[in-house]
């Protein structure tokens, strides 16, 4: 593989919670424009994961590189890296007291330092992106969760991110909420947005992941493509788990 | 002497005085006091732990002493240590730290209700920790602490009486003044009591506006479930 293209490299991440160990050496490499999703039963630390990768959570160990450039241990610098690593939140987490398009333009002015005018521009594209111009001026209270989690991934495409995190981003939706979310992100992912996406959303992982990395025990068990986990006979943990799952949606 | 000459020849007059005496102090305590209250609470909940220390403390010093000691130290203790206030300095300063006190308590209870995921999202576009502090946590905090404040507020315009005990002459002072000088006690300070009360009035109808103001839906007078 090309090292420049290699925009995200993760090395090696064990992460503990009291004797818990919730992470036990993860490691991969995203190239620039890949969708790499991560699957796997609850409590695997497929969230600790990615909030190990912007450093909202300490890792104990490993290292994190965006673009050639340390983001484990970088001190102060680590504002600077989360502008280029987005997140998107299970709960949205959209700022209670704004509007729509002044929870995508906060991040503008206060971060990026832009006037308000361009601020205000910027946030009102990243809305229209996501489909979301016309409720710029409502309140998170006043608009569906399907919604507030396309305004939270506006907010996060504002910052014009190197690459995407996603936790979750359509658990705590119903399927027709979850539909509307999952279009914008493939289209993202379509566009070329580099992503990493915690999902239960199989027929989202198939469709759009150029890599599906199933985790276990706080380990990558299996990865490969879509195809790959599906059909090759040599993987057997992935097919079983979404065996399992799948019966499970079926008597829900 | 004819009770309406009394009235506004005399006692008016003096209340006015009085009056004007009493809306210095407040004027000069309140946003101070709501500084400092900003300042502790903030302090206390995300400050390290010997700021953090340090607010709870001061809380709890300023809670544990009556504000009538605390200005008879500023006023009549601090020039034992070199240090003198004019009567009103020595007043304004212990109401800026009475008030400033309770005000934190208030912050902090509303800082608390503040879920996490506020910080986590403002940390996560790049926000420093005081950038998301100052831009998303406490904008939705003090909102919430609004009736809180306010009821500390009103404490400090009847507090500020006072002020009196240390020689300033303000409402309640001038009242007493005119009181024995006419030994009309009853209308004197049934006068003052009016006052205090329309003072009290008018900021309980100012709170009542700057809330309608800015609430926002979803959060406190803005919930939905506020009619259930």
């Amino acid at each position: 593989m090309n090292d420049n293209d290699c925009v995200l490299r993760v090395e090696e991440i064990h992460k503990s919670f009291g004797d818990k160990e919730v992470l036990r050496g993860v490691s991969f490499d995203v190239r620039r424009g890949e969708t790499k999703v991560f699957i796997g039963p609850s409590g695997t630390g497929k969230s600790t994961l990615l909030r190990c990768i912007n450093q909202l959570t300490l890792p104990d160990q490993g290292r994190v590189w965006l673009d050639g450039e340390e983001v484990t241990n970088s001190g102060a610098r680590i504002n600077h890296f989360r502008q280029k690593i987005g997140m998107v939140f299970q709960n949205f987490f959209l700022f209670d007291h704004l509007t729509a398009v002044k929870n995508v333009e906060l991040a503008l002015l206060k971060v990026r330092g832009m006037s308000k005018a361009e601020a205000r521009e910027k946030a009102l594209t990243e809305l229209r992106q996501v489909g979301m111009e016309d409720w710029a001026d409502h309140y998170p209270a006043e608009i569906s969760g399907g919604q507030a989690q396309r305004v939270s991934i506006a907010r996060a495409l504002a910052m014009d991110p190197d690459v995407i995190l996603f936790d979750e981003p359509t658990s705590a939706l119903d399927p027709e909420l979850t539909r509307e979310v999952l279009e914008v992100m493939k289209r993202l992912a379509r566009e070329g947005m580099t992503m990493l996406v915690v999902t239960h959303e199989m027929g989202f992982a198939c469709s759009v992941a150029n890599e599906i990395l199933f985790m276990e025990n706080g380990v990558v068990a299996e990865r490969g493509t879509p195809d790959m986990l599906m059909h090759d006979p040599q993987f057997t943990r992935t097919k079983d788990f979404i065996g399992r799952f799948e019966t499970y949606r079926q008597g829900d | 002497m004819d009770l309406a000459v009394f009235t506004f020849d005399v006692l008016l007059p003096a209340l006015m005085k009085g009056l004007i005496v009493t809306l210095q102090l407040i004027a000069c305590s309140a946003p101070f006091g709501f500084a400092l209250g900003i300042l502790v609470a903030t302090g206390r909940q995300y400050g390290g732990r010997l700021i953090s220390w340090l607010c709870k403390t001061f809380v709890f010093l300023i809670k544990g002493t009556p504000l009538l000691l605390l200005l008879f130290i500023l006023y009549f203790g601090l020039p034992g240590v070199g240090i003198t206030f004019t009567a009103f300095t020595a007043s304004v300063v212990g109401f800026i730290l009475c008030n400033g006190a309770y005000n934190a308590e208030y912050i902090r209870g509303a800082l608390i209700s503040i879920k996490d995921g506020q910080m986590i999202a403002a940390r996560s576009l790049g926000m420093s920790r005081w950038q998301a502090i100052r831009h998303v946590i406490l904008p939705q905090a003090l909102r919430r602490a609004i009736p809180g404040l306010s009821n500390e507020f009103i404490y400090l315009i009847k507090y500020s009486s006072l002020a009196y005990m240390i020689t300033v002459i303000e409402l309640s002072g001038a009242g007493k003044l005119v009181a024995t000088e006419y030994f009309l006690y009853t209308e004197s300070f049934a006068a003052v009591g009016i006052v205090y009360l329309v003072l009290v009035t008018i900021t309980t109808v100012a709170v009542n506006i700057l809330e309608k103001r800015l609430a926002v839906p979803g959060m406190a007078r803005g919930t939905t479930a506020a009619q259930l």
